[in-house]
């Protein structure tokens, strides 16, 4: 019992001294990794959000749109955004509250930036990054269009899709635990 | 079933899994004991050491030489467990293209370790093969120094093991509207699994690239198809716990949860855990991802939706008797498993009359800080049909919900987050079926 208790208090020293390294303002220098350049980071950093921070300028039109979502698309989300064999894009507005509801882009998603982020991170699904900036936003301008947040024949670049309010951009609630996040850094 | 067979019957079982047939001689008795083994390898785990197919010693086959020493040790082949890839909710055993999940066999499982072929898996882009050669982590964003590290790199500095659960926020949607009395506790619960992890405390990582005290957000992305990511905050629970890992249950990470490094998120939803880990990015505020807008939302009844309801809730589910198991009056060992995303299992009470009255079970240890928990009880069944449930209460005093209050309280278009407590009702033939309380 003497043994285990030594054991426990070596086990406790151990924690106390590895979480006071971890917490010290200048960690040991591990001699591993290295710096990342500026350019390198470039090809990576493709993430984009509500601000605009990561939009790239770029400008495309829901005709042009029309075309790159029936060349690399349609397959998946069907004629016109609906009735594929993957995600619904287009309709369902007005059916979050009702025992069936339809979440698309139209109803459901609550910023244009998202949409950018993900046709461009993630679509195709078989060559995702495949599209260009200009198909991006086109193919984006597209389903805009079709959800009815977009006139035909617009054209949308980066200053117009910063000032897109989607339909249900205040749908959401977040939790409070992380409203506002602290931590003791 | 045969009466003799049922006669060395203890446990509960598939029924009409386990033949048996006329003994009148030995080498029939043989011929059914064969029978009775290859029968024996469906049945749930809970039953494959509490029963004797052999009617007296003489009748277990002479010792022998066995097979070769290979370089992997298989299961035995009287074993059958798998996993169970699904389509969506209530769209089982599809052809692996079709697949969006795969669930873990928990009625067959035991203890708290999810072996790891057998640990759940989600994911929204196939699984990459990725050569850790040529695999990279990047850290930037609101650091003094970003940085690029191999998984080399990684490898080579301090580490921990924590075993942790991590739990799929659609696990238990198959019981938001209606409960199919066909289902198994692995169609029920299976998008939960529980491993050792190894790997570099998050913290090291924020320290070792000088982290702005005023990024309170780290965005983590996957090097999947889908470049999946999810804006993670940065409070001192997460920073203390998360990990990158490269470890799982001893091994590598296994490719379908995330070779060659994920994110550790314990207590937080599964999608949390990026797996194939390649970009941390710190920032000052969300940035409203795919996956944390339309996706993994909560709608509630009057067509908001709940968003970053990250931790997974107090949970507990019965894994022996369940869903198309049968049970014999007389003693049965209730077992299952409990986990909460707050922190470790104070309690778990076990109810046999509906709800009624509620007795407290067993924890068998080691009860661990945001890992699955096993527990069991006693109960003598009278034969007599009634429903059994499990609640857990966490050592933060959350208690987990019954269904009705549950579904009062979020509605049932919420898609995620489902903890309701669980019901399996009993027949009076022992069946046991899936049932909303």
């Amino acid at each position: 019992m003497a043994k285990y208790t030594t054991l426990c208090r070596n086990a406790a020293a151990l924690s106390a001294l590895l979480s006071s390294t971890l917490a010290a303002a200048a960690p040991p220098d591990y001699g591993v990794g290295r710096a990342a350049t500026a350019e390198e980071i470039k090809l990576w950093d493709i993430d984009v959000r509500p601000d605009g921070a990561g939009l790239p300028e770029g400008k495309g039109t829901v005709d042009q749109g029309k075309t790159v979502f029936n060349t690399y698309c349609v397959a998946c989300h069907g004629a016109n955004g609906q009735g594929g064999i993957r995600d619904r894009l287009v309709g369902g507005q007005g059916s979050l509250a009702t025992d069936k509801p339809v979440k698309t882009v139209g109803s459901f998603w609550p910023y244009a930036t998202t949409l950018f982020d993900y046709i461009h991170r993630a679509m195709p699904y078989t060559a995702p990054g495949f599209l260009s900036i200009d198909d991006t936003y086109a193919v984006e301008a597209y389903l805009l269009n079709l959800n009815g947040i977009l006139p035909d024949g617009a054209t949308l670049d980066r200053a117009s899709l910063l000032e897109i309010k989607m339909p249900n951009r205040d749908g959401f609630v977040p939790e409070p635990e992380f409203v506002h996040v602290t931590n003791s850094r | 079933m045969d009466p003799k067979d049922r006669d060395n019957t203890r446990g509960a079982e598939h029924k009409g899994s386990v033949s048996g047939g006329d003994e009148s001689g030995p080498k029939q008795r043989l011929l059914t004991r064969r029978k009775v083994l290859v029968g024996l390898s469906v049945l749930p785990g809970v039953a494959l050491w509490g029963r004797s197919m052999a009617d007296t010693l003489a009748d277990v086959p002479a010792r022998g030489p066995g097979d070769l020493l290979g370089k992997y040790s298989e299961r035995s082949k009287y074993v059958q467990i798998s996993r169970v890839p699904e389509a969506g909710p209530g769209v089982r055993n599809v052809e692996p293209i079709n697949a969006i999940n795969s669930k873990a066999p928990l009625d067959k499982l035991v203890g708290i370790i999810t072996p790891s072929d057998l640990h759940y898996e989600r994911s929204h882009a196939g699984v990459p093969e990725i050569d850790p050669a040529k695999h990279r982590l990047l850290i930037h964003g609101m650091v003094k120094k970003p940085m690029v590290l191999t998984v080399y790199d990684l490898m080579a500095l301090p580490s921990v093991s924590q075993i942790h659960f991590i739990e799929c926020t659609g696990n238990g949607w198959e019981n938001w509207k209606k409960a199919d009395e066909n289902l198994t506790v692995q169609n029920t619960h299976g998008l939960v699994s529980c491993s050792e992890w190894t790997g570099v405390p998050l913290r090291l990582l924020v320290d070792m690239v000088g982290v702005d005290r005023r990024s309170l957000w780290m965005l983590a992305e996957g090097g999947d198809g889908a470049g999946v990511d999810r804006s993670i905050p940065l409070t001192d629970e997460i920073l203390n716990d998360a990990l990158v890992a490269y470890g799982q249950n001893g091994e590598p990470i296994r490719p379908a949860h995330g070779y060659p490094i994920r994110l550790i998120m314990p207590g937080f939803e599964g999608n949390l855990n990026i797996k194939w880990l390649r970009r941390l990015k710190f920032g000052d505020r969300p940035w409203m991802t795919r996956w944390e807008t339309d996706r993994y939302t909560q709608l509630r009844p009057d067509g908001k939706a709940t968003q970053f309801q990250l931790r997974m809730d107090t949970n507990s589910v019965i894994t022996s008797p369940s869903g198309m198991m049968e049970i014999r009056p007389g003693y049965n060992r209730i077992t299952g498993l409990a986990w909460s995303g707050h922190g470790k299992i104070a309690k778990v009470e076990v109810s046999t009359d509906e709800g009624k009255t509620w007795k407290v079970a067993q924890l068998n240890l080691p009860v661990l800080y945001k890992a699955q928990t096993r527990f069991q009880m006693d109960w003598l069944w009278d034969g007599k049909p009634t429903m059994i449930v499990s609640r857990s209460t966490d050592d933060k005093g959350n208690i987990q919900p019954d269904r009705r209050s549950f579904i009062a309280r979020v509605g049932s278009n919420a898609l995620f987050h489902y903890n309701a407590q669980q019901t399996w009702s009993i027949d009076s033939n022992g069946k046991v079926h899936n049932a909303l309380s």
